[in-house]
């Protein structure tokens, strides 16, 4: 061997080939690689293709009068008042986000710019597990706890409103708000901080106008994540609204209602097949696909805000 | 360079007029008739249990620049952050000792460190504009403060005062965060000055700076500082020279039971005594460039 070493080194092409084994596990570690990422994108059009699919269906068949100016929502009768679904989840989001934003910005601010490093070690874990309820719990809190100690307080609302759904909402969105709306301002520099307390301001001040503004764009995304979950939120308004399945059109938050999410649920629980009137069953991809793109968008929204938090400082 | 904009200097009424001002020897030696400002006895500081800083006594003078010079960690830095209590950010720094400010204390109980840090500025090693516009930083302290009258006028001379009005009156709108490194330092000491404070503290201002936005900072100190007590950390002892009256050496000593350094003051004095016949053998090695 080492008489070998002293030659000068003959190099071929089949040298520079490598291991064929190695070559090859590569080329299965990237096939198995792009196939997790194919299924999962391949999953999501099959979603997209069966919801469009039927609400295509809906879309062409239906007499629109019975979705635009009709008195509620009973699919199974042939009205399809969407506007009682829409007014039901705007009210459900608007109230949660009355209760989250507020509450989860100011824990976020506490969190981020009061908070001693091991107060908020202690009390980030705890904030996340409100996340990790199951919200059919939360459902039954707001039957059992936030109607009557806090709706039917101010209102003359019955056990199952829009307005406890709504709270209960808010009260499961305001973790997501916490936290995303804590890493926004947690990315702002500290340098700006010190900028602020090197000009004489107060801490509050500092916050409300070197931190807050600085992260903007963060606050509007998870206000905007928290929207669209809030919209998508589905157990809690079954639970707590107390519309079972049908709902005569109303505007009022402390009666009874239902979102679009709800009236899927109703419709499809209990049974392997949908009852009713000829498109009953399609009514309930329509109302999907209304949600589909009401989140879609919010989403996209979202995500343009977040890619601006980068170009910020 | 830099200190030939000293001879334009008219210097403060306070000075002996048997004192030699010419550029040479401009460090002014100690003379009666000298404003202190600050007046700083056996200052520790600690983070948690471990001293960083022990036992500095110094007295920085009305109108003049005062540069703290000394290897990395000997505390230039901190004690700088004591004199506007900036050290009040950090959770586990613990001061001992007196900052006198005027003969007040300013870790006295009654102290409030926001109206400490309304009359003591402070300039940062790294450029940090707000991600606002030119203008809105300049009037950032002004409106905080509550100060009534023409914002325009205050921000004008503010941004004048750095040397930046003619290169942004422009575009006063623009974000702070568009101008080059050096703008955004004078842009740094326009806010700073805005509030029309007595005292200016320059955490190594020129670090981050090219030698040309270095030189412009460093005029611009022999400008503003018949309105301004500066008080200037650097690493840079050629800076130093250039533009401080007085020198404060400060170096670090090994603790022999941890492997920890605390640092001190070694010696204060004129910079021109301290850079040609100090009286400490550790000032000497330092400045010849025979340690740190």
């Amino acid at each position: 061997m080492s008489d070998v070493s002293l030659q000068p080194p003959q190099l071929q092409l089949s040298d520079h080939r490598g291991d064929p084994r190695r070559v090859r596990t590569e080329a299965i570690v990237k096939a198995l690689l792009t196939g997790a990422a194919g299924i999962s994108i391949a999953i999501s059009a099959a979603i997209v293709w069966s919801l469009a699919r039927e609400a295509f269906t809906f879309v062409t068949q239906v007499e629109w009068s019975t979705v635009l100016v009709s008195d509620g929502w009973f699919p199974r009768q042939g009205v399809y008042d969407i506007r009682t679904l829409i007014v039901g989840t705007l009210w459900v989001t608007v109230i949660a986000m009355a209760v989250a934003g507020p509450i989860g910005l100011g824990a976020a601010i506490y969190l981020s710019e009061y908070a001693r490093p091991n107060v908020r070690k202690t009390l980030k874990p705890v904030l996340e597990v409100l996340a990790g309820i199951p919200s059919v719990v939360l459902g039954f809190f707001a039957v059992s706890v936030i109607a009557p100690s806090v709706v039917q307080r101010f209102t003359d609302a019955g056990l199952f409103s829009v307005a406890s759904a709504g709270i209960a909402v808010g009260i499961l969105s305001i973790p997501l708000v916490a936290s995303v709306s804590e890493d926004a301002l947690r990315s702002v520099p500290s340098a700006l901080r010190e900028a602020g307390y090197g000009l004489g301001a107060k801490k509050i001040t500092t916050v409300t106008t070197v931190v807050l503004p600085a992260a903007v764009s963060g606050l509007v995304a998870a206000f905007i994540l928290a929207v669209s979950r809030a919209i998508g939120e589905t157990m809690v308004v079954f639970i707590a609204a107390g519309a079972a399945g049908n709902q005569a059109f109303e505007v009022s938050p402390t009666e009874p209602g239902l979102t679009l999410t709800a009236a899927m649920a109703t419709q499809a629980q209990g049974t392997d097949q949908v009852v009713g009137e000829a498109l009953t069953f399609q009514s309930l991809y329509f109302v999907g696909a209304v949600l589909f793109i009401l989140t879609l968008v919010l989403n996209l929204l979202a995500d343009r805000f977040v890619r601006r938090v980068r170009q910020a400082y | 360079m830099a200190s030939t904009s000293t001879t334009k200097l008219t210097e403060p009424a306070t000075v002996d007029p048997n004192v030699d001002v010419t550029p040479e020897t401009r460090g002014r030696p100690e003379v009666s008739g000298r404003e202190v400002v600050f007046e700083v006895s056996d200052l520790s500081v600690y983070y948690g249990s471990f001293r960083a800083v022990r036992d500095v006594n110094i007295e920085i003078n009305r109108h003049e620049i005062t540069a703290f010079i000394g290897p990395s960690g000997c505390g230039k830095t901190t004690v700088l952050r004591c004199l506007n209590r900036m050290n009040d950010l950090i959770e586990i720094a613990r001061v001992e000792g007196r900052v006198g400010y005027h003969g007040v204390d300013l870790y006295d109980r009654e102290v409030n460190p926001v109206e400490v840090r309304r009359r003591i500025g402070m300039v940062f090693q790294k450029p940090n504009p707000f991600p606002k516009s030119i203008y809105d930083n300049v009037a950032y302290g002004p409106k905080i403060a509550g100060t009534k009258g023409n914002m325009d006028d205050v921000v004008e001379k503010a941004l004048r005062g750095a040397g930046l009005w003619d290169e942004v009156k422009s575009r006063l709108k623009a974000s702070g965060m568009s101008l080059s490194g050096g703008q955004q330092q004078r842009l740094c000491i326009a806010r700073a000055i805005a509030t029309d404070p007595e005292v200016l503290l320059m955490d190594e201002p020129c670090s981050a700076l090219d030698p040309i936005a270095t030189a412009r900072i460093e005029d611009l100190m022999q400008e503003i500082k018949d309105e301004y007590t500066i008080v200037i950390v650097t690493h840079n002892m050629q800076q130093a020279a250039r533009v401080s009256d007085r020198t404060a050496f400060f170096t670090t000593e090994v603790n022999p039971e941890s492997d920890t350094r605390t640092g001190l003051l070694v010696e204060a004095d004129s910079t021109d005594k301290m850079f040609s016949n100090p009286s400490d053998e550790r000032t000497e090695n330092y400045v010849t460039g025979r340690f740190g």
